[in-house]
């Protein structure tokens, strides 16, 4: 905590705890993490100071948190020169729809987005926190991290809220982004302990990503230019909903779609809802056909 | 009734430090010109480290400025990147203001001038950018925190009423960016005793608020794209739209003071 820090006073008076100067000016390091820690531990995602305790009257088993709203499907996948990350829209509370139009994919900074999956509470919070980290380092020291960088700080966050995670409060990010080092995509996907794992090619997380990465594994090739992954990964999506009921399909009568970034060179950009609903558009009509969706060759090289 | 040994009123307390300070920074700093343009808010100084900055982002639209100690206004700077990001990581990001920014440096800085035996020899700005060049805000805060609500353009260090009034005949808030750098350039040029010949572009630490570019603003300009703007700024006419002549041959006077530059573009 900061009180126990030399007071600058006013007129007299100390400025109070968290807002007095001396927390402020005081030479620390380049996360803001751990200055919110130091200053404002209330301030971090939920469950992050309390250290394992148990909150009072909230959550006691994985079960009690059925009743906070859950983000589902994330699908992701590199292309040259870039990476693209797709989620679906629908936030379940137990078996009721919480929301249809949820964002769970935010951009982190110009060269890397996070999706979440999980508690939405935690994870949005988690998000939001994140990007500020993200940003205070490039403030404070002039540059920004380096890809693998930020993968350690994000699974250092996510680390922070494992006592959360043991009773029930989940939430797990899925980071990709552009390196500029190796002038391509590279996607990590993380655990609640903290774990930190590089993904190739593609990776998915949330309720429906076994029926995603089923789909992925069929559909996806390498050497796909963005357009083409874009549309694998709305395949993907399609797949999900297709069979897991906390995963929203494209919404066309709503117009709600899912949400598709892309991160290269150029920085990280959102494709319009315009765009999105094209593309969707394109797999919906397809399967009015074929519900199933394209079928892969039955053996490779035909 | 007699005074303690030693004893110094605390008029004559405030008055050392002050002149200690003023004279610090009259003497080491060079000038820094903050100036609202079309463009944006520009910030300009003779510069030649690449390291350590003068000029850096606070927030989305929020820059700060500074010229004295590097140490000192280092340390406010990081200070105020940390507040800044508190304040809108617990409210939202719009609720982070120039004014709200400026003042609590205020705070700050005028704590430091009457707490500590040694005032911190700096002078900052804290600038913000607006959708236009009327809602821009620029504040000016001083060594023992007197919080000053500037319009159109401030300089801060150095032989500030020299460069001042350089930029006074010329300034027209409807300048172009390469209009505002001429000024700006020109102003500085005449600083120090032996400075007739032009600034180059590896002597400047140059940095925009872009007024039209979404979330954050700040930019540096830097490299080519700094050569390019000087030799834009240097081909720009005089201000009395004469015929341009050679940088700096008038050393350091203004170009004779009609304001409404001619807009090329």
């Amino acid at each position: 905590m900061g009180n126990d820090r030399k007071d600058l006073t006013v007129g007299g008076f100390e400025l109070p705890g968290r807002w007095q100067a001396a927390t402020f000016l005081a030479a620390g390091s380049s996360s803001f993490a751990d200055f919110l820690t130091m200053a404002a531990p209330d301030l971090l995602p939920r469950a992050q100071h309390r250290e394992g305790s148990v909150p009072s009257g909230v959550v006691t088993a994985a079960s009690g948190a059925a009743d906070l709203s859950h983000g589902t499907t994330i699908v992701t996948a590199v292309f040259d020169g870039g990476v693209v990350m797709a989620g679906d829209r629908r936030a379940t509370a137990g078996n009721m729809i919480a929301q249809r139009d949820i964002e769970k994919v935010f951009r982190s900074d110009e060269y890397s987005c996070v999706g979440i999956s999980g508690v939405a509470g935690i994870g949005v919070d988690l998000v939001r926190l994140f990007a500020v980290e993200l940003e205070h380092y490039e403030k404070l020291e002039g540059r920004s991290l380096s890809l693998e960088g930020k993968a350690n700080r994000l699974a250092g966050l996510v680390k922070a809220n494992l006592g959360g995670a043991m009773q029930g409060l989940v939430a797990v990010p899925l980071l990709a982004g552009y390196d500029e080092e190796t002038s391509g995509g590279r996607i990590f996907s993380f655990d609640v302990a903290g774990g930190k794992y590089e993904e190739q090619r593609f990776a998915t997380i949330g309720s429906g990503s076994v029926f995603a990465r089923g789909s992925l594994k069929k559909l996806y090739r390498d050497g796909m230019n963005v357009a083409d992954v874009v549309l694998v990964l709305m395949q993907a999506l399609y797949d999900a909903a297709d069979d897991d009921s906390a995963t929203g399909g494209p919404d066309m009568s709503r117009r709600i779609y899912p949400i598709i970034a892309t991160v290269t060179e150029d920085g990280y950009q959102r494709l319009t809802d315009e765009e999105a609903g094209r593309y969707a558009e394109a797999v919906v009509t397809e399967r009015m056909q074929l519900p199933d969706g394209p079928a892969a060759p039955l053996r490779s090289g035909s | 009734m007699s005074m303690p040994f030693g004893y110094v009123s605390p008029e004559q307390v405030m008055k050392d430090k002050a002149d200690y300070a003023r004279r610090r920074i009259t003497q080491n700093a060079r000038s820094g010109v903050v100036m609202s343009c079309e463009a944006g808010i520009l910030f300009v100084t003779p510069n030649s480290s690449r390291a350590l900055r003068k000029f850096s982002e606070l927030y989305d639209r929020i820059a700060f400025a500074a010229v004295g100690r590097y140490n000192e206004f280092e340390t406010l700077r990081k200070a105020g990147v940390r507040y800044a990001d508190m304040t809108g990581f617990q409210y939202d990001r719009r609720d982070v203001t120039a004014r709200g920014l400026a003042d609590w440096y205020g705070q700050v800085l005028g704590s430091l001038f009457t707490d500590s035996p040694k005032p911190y020899e700096v002078e900052i700005v804290v600038a913000q950018v607006g959708k236009t060049t009327a809602d821009d805000e620029i504040y000016r805060i001083t060594f023992d925190g007197a919080v000053a609500d500037e319009h159109d353009f401030v300089v801060v260090g150095g032989q500030a009423d020299r460069v001042v009034a350089v930029i006074k005949e010329q300034y027209s808030a409807s300048m172009t960016l390469s209009q505002a750098m001429k000024v700006a350039v020109e102003s500085l040029a005449g600083q120090g005793d032996a400075a007739t010949e032009p600034l180059t572009s590896g002597e400047l630490e140059v940095a925009l608020l872009e007024r039209d570019r979404a979330h954050r603003a700040f930019r540096r300009i830097t490299g080519a794209r700094l050569a390019a703007l000087l030799t834009e700024a240097r081909g720009e006419p005089p201000a009395d739209g004469g015929v341009s002549e050679p940088e700096g041959a008038g050393g350091g006077t203004p170009a004779d003071g009609q304001e409404s530059p001619a807009d090329t573009e």
